[in-house]
């Protein structure tokens, strides 16, 4: 676990599960499905969505990168809370960082929320992956315009 | 005490209509006394955003499975469980749950493994009850805390191990995964690859029969005279066979068994939990690729 690492918004959002007892770690997770920020018609291309194969359900996120700031959009249905719990997790936690800032982010950090007894590891993949993802998306963009991360 | 047996017409064709209860029969007897309702998911946060009222959750993968080795509570813990929930051994449960009632099914087969005796499905589960505007609710009961007596598992019945399967090779083996895991294009169902195993394939003479041939687009079992041309007529499985399922981890391999066990009336139905990943990252055990089931070596 690298705590120092961390970014500030990452570190609250780790701060305020652990604060919780395992049962109210779930209701946040909750709380966050609920927020999953909707991503207004046409904002998104249609062919620009990637499908998180780790995850159990339809989830698919998209990841719009500029030089000053990463925004990630993620759409997952209602019937999966769990999962759009993660994504939304991800999408208001990576806002506003800096593609250099998304790409440190430690992979380990969907295990550092105190979810594997609440949710079970197996589940927790899923989020691992979306993360994964993201900032693969966010190096394939700064690769084809030539900056460096 | 247990509840009488739903009347329903569209259930009286099964072999074993006890062990299933329509969505208006819930509703009626909903909230009375010595009738337990529960939610099992895939989704540990789904009965979060709405349930039955009345029902209390209980999640396949935290709670039914022990912590440390992969094998399911003992009769203590089992027990405990129990008693936490509220749940008396004379209660008639009945389970529902998403995905056509697969991990609900699997908790049935749990619950059958220590032996409860009532335990019942929701026909068509979670979305046939949202389907027809039935109420649901975000409160949580709270549970007064019973006594639930130690029951050791019995896995002798309808659990099989790997060396089970071992030897009942050339009797009737039902793989219920995608064909694409059958044949061994893939190791993982799709959009399940943390599930994989380190070989694709399937169990020498195995029989493809996806677990969704036993449901309909709604969620509910097919009727009974479907289930005996799917299972019988086509498969050529007849009653009195000895029957193990399997899948990846055993919850859709769960909703199979309980079609040949209560739905069509198999007697001797085991359910392979270990499963595909269990035996294709197992060394030395016979597998078959492509779309034939093959033959026992």
């Amino acid at each position: 676990m690298s705590d120092a690492a961390l970014p500030p918004s990452l570190q609250a959002i780790r701060e305020d599960f652990l604060a919780l007892s395992v049962p109210d770690r779930l209701q946040l997770l909750l709380e966050f499905s609920d927020s999953l920020p909707v991503v207004p018609e046409g904002l998104v291309d249609p062919d620009a969505w990637e499908r998180v194969e780790e995850c159990q359900s339809p989830v698919f996120i998209t990841v719009d990168t500029q030089p000053d700031a990463v925004t990630v959009h993620a759409s997952a249905p209602e019937e999966a809370p769990t999962t759009r719990g993660f994504a939304s997790i991800l999408v208001q936690g990576l806002h506003g960082m800096t593609p250099d800032q998304v790409l440190a982010v430690p992979p380990d950090f969907p295990l550092q929320l105190g979810l594997q007894n609440a949710v079970s590891m197996l589940r927790l993949r899923g989020m691992s992956g979306m993360l994964w993802r993201i900032k693969r998306q966010v190096e394939e963009t700064l690769k084809a315009s030539g900056s460096t991360a | 005490m247990s509840f009488p047996t739903d009347p329903s017409p569209e259930l009286a064709d099964y072999a074993h209509p006890d062990r299933l209860v329509t969505t208006a029969w819930l509703e009626e007897h909903s909230g009375e006394d010595g009738l337990v309702v529960l939610e099992s998911n895939e989704d540990v946060l789904l009965y979060d955003t709405g349930h039955i009222p009345g029902a209390v959750k209980i999640d396949w993968h935290t709670e039914l499975n022990d912590p440390v080795v992969r094998d399911y509570l003992d009769g203590d813990a089992f027990a405990a469980l129990m008693s936490r929930k509220g749940i008396r051994r004379e209660d008639t449960i009945v389970i529902y749950g998403d995905k056509s009632n697969w991990w609900a099914a699997y908790t049935l087969w749990v619950f059958t493994l220590f032996g409860h005796a009532d335990v019942r499905l929701l026909n068509g589960g979670r979305d046939a009850w949202i389907a027809e505007g039935r109420e649901l609710t975000k409160e949580v009961p709270v549970a007064t805390p019973s006594e639930y007596p130690v029951v050791e598992r019995r896995d002798d019945d309808i659990r099989a191990f790997k060396e089970d399967v071992l030897a009942h090779l050339g009797k009737p083996l039902i793989d219920v995964r995608s064909p694409e895991e059958y044949s061994g294009e893939r190791t993982h169902m799709p959009a399940y690859p943390e599930e994989g195993a380190l070989r694709g394939g399937h169990i020498p003479t195995a029989r493809s029969v996806p677990w969704a041939m036993a449901a309909q687009d709604d969620g509910r079992f097919k009727p009974h005279r479907d289930l005996v041309e799917v299972y019988l007529t086509k498969q050529g499985f007849a009653l009195g066979d000895d029957v193990i399922t399997y899948c990846r981890i055993g919850e859709r391999s769960s909703h199979t068994w309980f079609v040949m066990k209560y739905l069509l009336g198999f007697d001797n139905v085991k359910n392979y939990d270990g499963s595909w990943t269990e035996w294709g990252s197992a060394v030395r055990v016979p597998i078959v690729t492509g779309d034939q089931p093959g033959e026992a070596p």
